[in-house]
């Protein structure tokens, strides 16, 4: 499955990554140099496996909804950028 | 006095009981050795104030007999762990200058247990590397060098700060973690002990996530007892953690010095591939020969889906890691690099922020959670990955515990061209070490030999889960009289 430039677009923009014009080329034949390596699981026969999402063996545990650690505006926006009036502040969305 | 940076953690806890020396004396030695040795990268910030204080505070428990089971002792801390008040940065841009306001829970125990924190240590951005040339600080320098080049070597990764700090005794053992081979492989690099316990033995919180369904904390250290001592205190339940197991820890030192007589020790037959570096191939051999020699019964095994755990890794690893990495948005911690609308800010700041080896990892992950290939790759992984365990489980109604290299290489130089080349090869590195993280269970590398250019070479002993007592075991018999 071997992908284009396009396709590297739309993954980097959905990754939140920006990828310059002139890196496209580079970046698409190590994606598929990468894809194609990892297609060898395609020689494995999984028919009837349940996929393993989770080493653990036992269940989550359920606990109380309930408030464990409140209060604690401060610390949160302490290591925020910027914040505003206790709030995380963002390039303006609305005009 | 002798110079205590080459004291075990147990032989410096026997003289800070005994008053032999203080624990602000051992702090001393140890910042002294830490500066000394800057030139090898190992800590990306230290913490000399902090260590002193906490170890005056040791020296009155000591006085007192209130000491803990680590107290006095100091410790370097991969910058991995959310360390309450000391910058944290997984050696990545994205997080510059962000101070954790809450303590992760396993350098909470460690501290408890009164161990003080020299600094935070160097490792690949993210933990996402094999040789710790992807931190933003730059690589770690192996202490070792090779017989006939000045070259300087990896240290191995991402762990490479930890096992290059304890193998220059720039700490008396050091936090860290392991999601394809990160404690062992860069153990195995620098002539040291460590090992990545049981998936859920030591709780996550606190600890930046790369993989979440394959990270694990553990201890790198200057041998087995000590990586037992530091262990025991790193280790338990942790309601903060939803994946740490509700199971019992005993007391990981008991296991040390006993009797192997009859126990099964497998080898399996696909981690000795044509082509194996003969070296590697001899250590192994004589791995087991000191075993059997101490009645050890050795059984063939086979792992037969061993093949495909890499490919597999680098589908799931990814994928969660590509999950894991959204919340860097320039929003709410670490760097952000403005934008005219919301969209561009996270862009920039993320594109700015990240590494080349992260960014690949998260577009790659990215790609392959996405509709229409989700199945084809994420969901294939997880199918292989299951397969893979049940090899494991199928492999230990035979054996007791597994025996095999740590990795296929010795320790290379820094900016290895094939390598930075292709990543692919630099991902072949954990090879015999991903499978382990993939069936969840512990391994340990130890220090079992040198190659012909007086580079360490590693041993690995994979346990079966939540037994790391026979590591611990297994690993005293394979290193008496070898240290």
């Amino acid at each position: 499955m071997a992908i284009d430039n396009e396709t590297v677009k739309r993954v980097a923009f959905l990754s939140r990554l920006k990828i310059e014009d002139d890196k496209l080329e580079e970046t698409k034949e190590e994606f598929n140099k990468i894809l194609n390596w990892v297609e060898q699981l395609n020689e494995v026969n999984t028919d009837g496996v349940e996929p393993l999402i989770s080493v653990n063996d036992s269940n989550l545990l359920l606990r109380h909804d309930e408030v464990t650690e409140g209060n604690q505006a401060d610390a949160v926006l302490k290591n925020a950028p910027q914040a505003q009036y206790g709030y995380f502040t963002v390039p303006k969305v609305v005009e | 006095m002798s110079d205590l940076t080459k004291l075990t953690i147990a032989e410096a806890r026997e003289g800070l009981k005994k008053k032999e020396f203080s624990s602000v004396e051992l702090t001393k030695a140890y910042i002294e050795k830490m500066e000394a040795n800057r030139k090898l990268n190992a800590f990306v910030l230290e913490t000399p104030e902090i260590a002193l204080a906490q170890a005056k505070i040791s020296d009155e428990k000591y006085a007192k007999g209130t000491n803990g089971i680590l107290e006095g002792i100091p410790l370097g801390i991969k910058d991995l762990f959310c360390t309450k008040g000391i910058r944290t940065t997984a050696c990545s841009h994205i997080l510059d200058g962000f101070e954790p306001q809450y303590e992760s829970t396993v350098t909470g125990k460690l501290l408890e247990a009164g161990a003080s924190i020299l600094g935070k240590l160097n490792l690949d951005e993210f933990a996402m590397g094999g040789s710790n040339e992807t931190s933003y600080y730059g690589p770690v320098i192996n202490p070792h060098k090779a017989k006939d080049s000045d070259a300087d070597l990896v240290a191995g990764g991402s762990s490479g700060g930890s096992a290059a700090a304890v193998a220059a005794d720039m700490c008396a053992g050091a936090t860290g973690t392991d999601t394809g081979g990160s404690i062992r492989q860069p153990a195995a690099f620098c002539g040291v002990t460590g090992i990545k316990p049981t998936y859920g033995r030591c709780s996550r919180y606190g600890i930046i996530a790369f993989a979440s369904s394959l990270d694990q904390a553990g201890p790198i250290a200057k041998d087995v007892r000590d990586c037992a001592i530091m262990l025991n205190a790193m280790a338990g339940y942790d309601p903060k953690d939803s994946t740490s197991a509700k199971i019992a820890v005993p007391d990981f030192e008991s296991f040390l010095g006993q009797n192997i007589k009859g126990l099964k020790v497998g080898i399996p037959a696909e981690y000795r591939p044509d082509g194996l570096n003969a070296e590697i191939s001899k250590l192994w051999d004589d791995g087991i020969a000191k075993l059997k020699e101490q009645g050890a019964e050795i059984v063939d095994i086979s792992l037969p889906h061993t093949k495909y755990a890499l490919a597999a890794y680098y589908i799931i690893a990814p994928a969660e890691a590509s999950s894991n990495l959204a919340r860097y948005d320039g929003l709410r911690y670490g760097l952000r690099v403005p934008g005219e609308h919301l969209d561009n800010m996270y862009i920039n700041s993320r594109t700015e922020g990240f590494g080349k080896e992260v960014k690949r990892r998260i577009m790659i992950g990215t790609y392959v959670l996405s509709a229409g290939y989700y199945d084809a790759y994420y969901l294939k992984a997880q199918k292989v990955r299951r397969l893979i365990r049940e090899d494991f489980i199928k492999a230990f109604e035979k054996c007791d515990v597994i025996l095999t290299p740590t990795a296929p290489v010795a320790a290379f130089p820094i900016g290895d061209k094939s390598m930075q080349e292709n990543p692919i090869n630099m991902w072949l590195n954990d090879v015999f070490t991903v499978s382990v993280n993939l069936a969840g269970l512990p391994g340990m590398s130890l220090p079992f030999g040198v190659n012909a250019q007086g580079l360490p070479l590693g041993l690995q002993l994979i346990g079966k889960a939540f037994d790391e007592g026979t590591i611990f075991k297994t690993a005293s018999a394979l290193m008496t009289e070898k240290k």
